[in-house]
């Protein structure tokens, strides 16, 4: 088991793996900082609509410019905020989740284990992302009904991507609750927790001050995993039309738009090919950073 | 075994009756309908409307309606193609995407086992580098990426293959693979993985003092368990595909379910809907449940009907 105290060491252990880390370190960081500070970095006038209609990558415009006339690195750096958020956000609520229902479904054990862990079975079976589709859709014109007699028009443009980030968060947190009840399972029987149990401690107290501490190695794996899989989901939404919408941007409804302006007569290569190297970039470095990670935290998966 | 089989039966009905009952739901939840969109109807025309198309009464009163239609198979009628049932328009799309689908489906599990199989044979060799990280490229890039691409490299700048629609073999072949690509990738992972972990095993040694031919081992000794966990994710393949399938039928304009699945949400069309709705999770459950039922077939050690309980 992961101990909180040996992070600094996993750390050192992540560091030490070699280049492939270290590149999907400096990656990441790259375009997190690009995405935070770019966009402001940028001059004002590459967030406004010119007549420069689908210029190709100039100096003034070096990932090229789309339909309206804006600046692509603009808007590539913009969607990346988005994506990122979502992101990052839906991660965290599938690990709020997640972590709850493993702790809850491992700790108690018997028949509502099962029930329980039957009840994720059941929801593994089910095109989840096609419900949510429906979902979001359903949800979103309420809401914006609801916030325009609320008196808080200014909240309508929020409503889609807090919505989406809310229900990418309740379909990615399965396989996080059945890996947190895995662990739960075999940690419960540890003379630890049986000494804790016999000093009559609470049941919450048990499970937030000895179980959870003991699941972070593994938790903190699946939440760098779970972000890259929110990002994917988020951009096939997008890329249907029925996620991040426009004047927003996102990755995928970037790559929608630049899937668009292919044809036979003229190809716009750079509205497709720059989101799509940034968004590839991206999760493979996460996706390798996971990997490691988990290489050097969870002690199951050593071969 | 029998009981086992029943058992799952009856869950998956159950999974079906909620998932269309939850979608049926949402569709009704949200506000406006599918006639918002026309120019102002007089209300006896607006009455007439929704009584055709089973939209009268309350929401609890259409859907015990919807679901007694159901049951004798009849899906209803779809507000957006005029005149059109939900049953003709799937019975002319779905022939479609499940052509495109169980191509994508043979090329994913052959060409995976197989680049798999390849690369644990190559142990330590370069080739066996060089599968691993374009499989984890393959996996990471969402297959609308590579769509696009294909079009523009193979469709307009060589001209070798049409950019899309439906037609012949020719029209099968990018989207099949775009489709397919990230699964080829995934199941090559698995099964280099877990053939590696078979061929490490003590029954696999004795096969190979018995004397056996080295392809003989492999392909009779090891492959069948090696395979189990590529088995287990057919399940999850089979949903990733459907989804999949959705986008891929977008960017190569192919007239599949997919892209009536994308435009009902947005044209309100909820009989429509739900018939794909209903489609596509029937497919998926069952789909599982072949997947567990080859499960014994590949390894006698395991047995479904005493832990199914």
């Amino acid at each position: 088991m992961t101990k909180p105290s040996d992070f600094p060491n996993a750390w050192q252990r992540l560091w030490a793996r070699g280049n492939t880390v270290r590149v999907s370190l400096a990656v990441v960081a790259l375009v997190a900082l690009a995405a935070v500070f770019g966009p402001m970095l940028l001059p004002p006038s590459a967030a406004e609509v010119s007549a420069a209609q689908f210029a190709a990558p100039s100096w003034a415009h070096p990932f090229g410019t789309d339909l309206h006339g804006q600046d692509m690195l603009y808007r590539v750096l913009s969607g990346a905020r988005v994506s990122l958020a979502v992101g990052i956000a839906g991660a965290l609520i599938a690990f709020f989740i997640g972590t709850a229902y493993g702790l809850v479904s491992g700790y108690a054990g018997g028949k509502t284990d099962g029930a329980m862990m039957r009840f994720v079975e059941i929801l593994y079976a089910v095109p989840r992302l096609i419900i949510l589709l429906i979902a979001i859709n359903a949800f979103d014109a309420r809401m914006k009904t609801w916030l325009l007699d609320a008196g808080v028009p200014g909240l309508v443009n929020y409503s889609r991507i807090v919505i989406l980030v809310l229900s990418l968060g309740l379909i990615e947190w399965l396989t996080m609750a059945r890996i947190v009840r895995g662990q739960v399972l075999a940690l419960k029987s540890r003379q630890f927790v049986l000494a804790a149990r016999s000093l009559g401690q609470s049941h919450w107290k048990i499970l937030t001050r000895h179980l959870l501490p003991n699941l972070l190695g593994v938790v903190i794996v699946y939440l760098t995993l779970t972000v890259p899989a929110v990002i994917l989901d988020e951009s096939f939404l997008s890329f249907l039309g029925l996620g991040i919408q426009a004047p927003q941007a996102s990755w995928g409804s970037l790559l929608a738009d630049g899937a668009q302006a292919i044809n036979p007569v003229k190809s716009y290569w750079w509205l497709l090919v720059f989101p799509a190297v940034t968004m590839s970039a991206t999760l493979l470095a996460l996706n390798f950073l996971g990997d490691a990670l988990r290489d050097v935290l969870d002690p199951r998966e050593k071969h | 075994m029998f009981a086992f089989v029943l058992r799952r039966f009856a869950s998956m009905l159950l999974v079906l009756f909620c998932v269309v009952s939850i979608t049926f739901f949402l569709m009704r939840s949200a506000p406006g309908g599918p006639f918002d969109r026309e120019r102002e109807l007089l209300p006896a025309a607006r009455q007439a409307l929704e009584l055709k198309y089973h939209l009268n009464g309350t929401a609890w009163q259409q859907y015990t309606g919807y679901m007694g239609r159901l049951v004798h198979g009849d899906l209803g009628p779809s507000t957006k193609y005029k005149n059109r049932t939900v049953n003709e328009l799937l019975a002319q799309t779905l022939p479609v995407s499940a052509t495109l689908g169980g191509a994508a489906f043979l090329l994913a599990t052959l060409g995976g086992i197989t680049l798999g199989g390849w690369a644990a044979a190559r142990r330590g060799a370069p080739e066996e580098t060089g599968v691993m990280i374009a499989s984890l490229l393959a996996i990471s890039i969402p297959t609308f990426v590579p769509g696009p691409l294909l079009i523009l490299v193979f469709s307009l700048w060589l001209g070798w293959l049409p950019v899309g629609g439906w037609g012949g073999a020719a029209y099968l072949l990018l989207p099949a693979v775009t489709l397919a690509g990230p699964y080829v990738a995934y199941i090559a992972r698995l099964t280099r993985t877990s053939m590696l972990e078979v061929l490490g095993q003590d029954y696999i040694r004795t096969a190979r003092a018995k004397g056996l031919a080295e392809w003989r081992v492999v392909a009779r000794h090891a492959a069948k368990v090696a395979l189990l966990p590529v088995v287990s994710f057919l399940g999850p393949l089979a949903a990733n595909l459907l989804t999949g399938s959705i986008v891929v039928e977008t960017i190569f304009n192919i007239p599949g379910a997919g892209g009536f699945f994308v435009n009902s949400i947005q044209n309100r069309d909820g009989f429509l809907l739900e018939g794909v709705v209903i489609v596509y999770c029937a497919l998926l459950v069952g789909l599982n449940l072949l997947a567990d039922l080859a499960y014994p077939w590949l390894d006698r050690r395991i047995k479904l009907y005493d832990e199914a309980v």
